[in-house]
């Protein structure tokens, strides 16, 4: 049997984390662009987009993230679809955090004042010049912890990627496990590693919190 | 400047104007009177756009209001200033870049230009020195004041005021009823929902009650005052007096 030192192990792990890093940033931009778009369809009042989009967050809002994947992966396969594990959790990812993101957003454009968006309105501002100028500026404050608060959720849900055979974090630290025969050792390095990834973003969003409650 | 025929609205089952008629002429001040739920506000809010109306027609310095056609809406607001209640200035941006918003977006004005118009109309309502402050280190009155420059700098042909004293602190209603009263002295055309009755019947040309959605009596206020014809001008003003 091969001897697996402590270094082994953490070098694996490390090189694994970098597709749960690389994951979670396509999951987080991806599913941001998608939600701003969503969010944009219903502020726009697009005839149905309320009620789709309303129908959309309820559904992968009401099942499980694991169940998703699952979905995404095996019905794609279904249509013929042949993807990796790699295409079929990000997409996985995007539209679970779309959906998430749009609703955080929606919350926060409803938190600015109706007399905002009656001023602007009254000063001949259209639409867009209303969401860039007067809105989106004023939401953004609210949004931002939320938003931060979301990435670390992403990040955590990326382990989940490990079900449908996608090596990151948690997938190599099973591998690793089965080689080692030292679960304790290696799930605690894996745990200790996503702490090192959520930590320093909940800090970030509890500077960026206390930053804009000083501006106020 | 302002021609309303036949204007009708409901919030649900509850009609809250019943065909308002109602012209205005270049120049007038106009005050609208009448009990809280009479229609004043929402008559006022219509007028650019901000309620939609049923039925009925509308149109200021020629220029139709039709719900829905949002290149229409757009050139309609620019002949319509709006001062609210609540101020409502823009939180994140500095006195001059509330005043300077609009012109330079809706009418494509040059920052030089707009800057220099918005330390022009902060001079003329006495805030040229908080160019660079923001809305919360204004008190009430100075925020009030800063939103009728804001309305101003898009040079509308009317200034709608929709009780704009109504949320002040008592001591500070006279320094915007100044501004106003300047600006009914320079020509503004200007029609204003207030309870400030004395200031009502000092700048206006003409008064219009309005009771249950209806508009009751309009006229010079010496006459409305003097002469009420209905039983409830009548008791709006034993109302006002007791």
């Amino acid at each position: 049997m091969v001897d697996f030192s402590l270094w082994d192990i953490l070098r694996n792990l490390l090189l694994a984390a970098r597709w749960t890093v690389l994951l979670s940033l396509v999951a987080f931009v991806g599913g941001g662009v998608a939600g701003a778009a969503l969010l944009l369809a219903r502020i726009a009042r697009l005839p149905g987009a309320d009620r789709l989009v309303g129908v959309y967050v309820q559904l992968f809002q009401g099942t499980p993230l694991l169940m998703q994947l699952f979905l995404t992966y095996f019905g794609l396969a279904l249509f013929g679809l042949n993807v990796s594990a790699w295409v079929a959790a990000g997409l996985a990812l995007t539209l679970y955090s779309s959906a998430y993101l749009t609703e955080i957003w929606r919350g926060c454009v409803n938190a600015i004042p109706r007399g905002q968006w009656e001023a602007s309105g009254s000063l001949a501002l259209n639409l867009g010049e209303q969401l860039r100028h007067v809105i989106v500026p004023q939401a953004l404050r609210i949004a931002i912890p939320p938003t931060v608060g979301f990435m670390v959720q992403i990040v955590k849900g990326t382990a989940l990627a490990s079900v449908i055979g996608f090596i990151e974090l948690t997938k190599a630290g099973t591998m690793i496990t089965n080689a080692t025969f030292r679960p304790f050792t290696v799930y605690a390095c894996v745990a200790l590693m996503y702490f090192a990834l959520c930590f320093p973003i909940s800090a970030w969003s509890r500077t960026l919190e206390r930053k804009l409650n000083r501006g106020r | 400047m302002i021609r309303i025929s036949g204007l009708r609205m409901h919030f649900g089952s509850n009609e809250v104007l019943k065909g308002i008629d109602l012209e205005i002429g270049a120049g007038e001040v106009v005050a609208i009177i009448g009990k809280s739920g009479s229609g004043k506000s929402t008559l006022l809010r219509c007028i650019n756009g901000l309620e939609t109306f049923d039925s009925g027609a509308l149109a200021v310095d020629g220029q139709a209001l039709v719900h829905g056609d949002a290149a229409a809406m757009r050139m309609l607001r620019q002949h319509v200033g709006m001062v609210f209640q609540s101020f409502n200035l823009f939180p994140h941006l500095s006195v001059g870049r509330n005043v300077m918003l609009a012109p330079t977006l809706v009418r494509k004005r040059a920052t030089v230009e707009a800057e220099l118009q918005a330390r022009e109309l902060l001079a003329r309502v006495g805030l040229a020195e908080k160019f660079d402050a923001h809305p919360d280190q204004l008190s009430g009155g100075q925020q009030q004041r800063v939103a009728i420059a804001r309305a101003l700098a898009m040079e509308p042909a009317v200034l709608l005021c929709d009780e704009i004293t109504s949320a002040l602190d008592p001591e500070l209603v006279g320094e915007v009823l100044r501004v106003v009263e300047s600006l009914a002295d320079d020509g503004m055309t200007l029609l204003m929902v207030t309870h400030e009755m004395s200031f009502a019947r000092k700048v206006s040309d003409r008064l219009v009650f309005m009771h249950a959605g209806r508009i009751h009596e309009m006229g010079p206020p010496e006459q409305l005052f003097g002469d009420p014809q209905t039983p409830e001008l009548r008791q709006f003003i034993s109302a006002l007096n007791g």
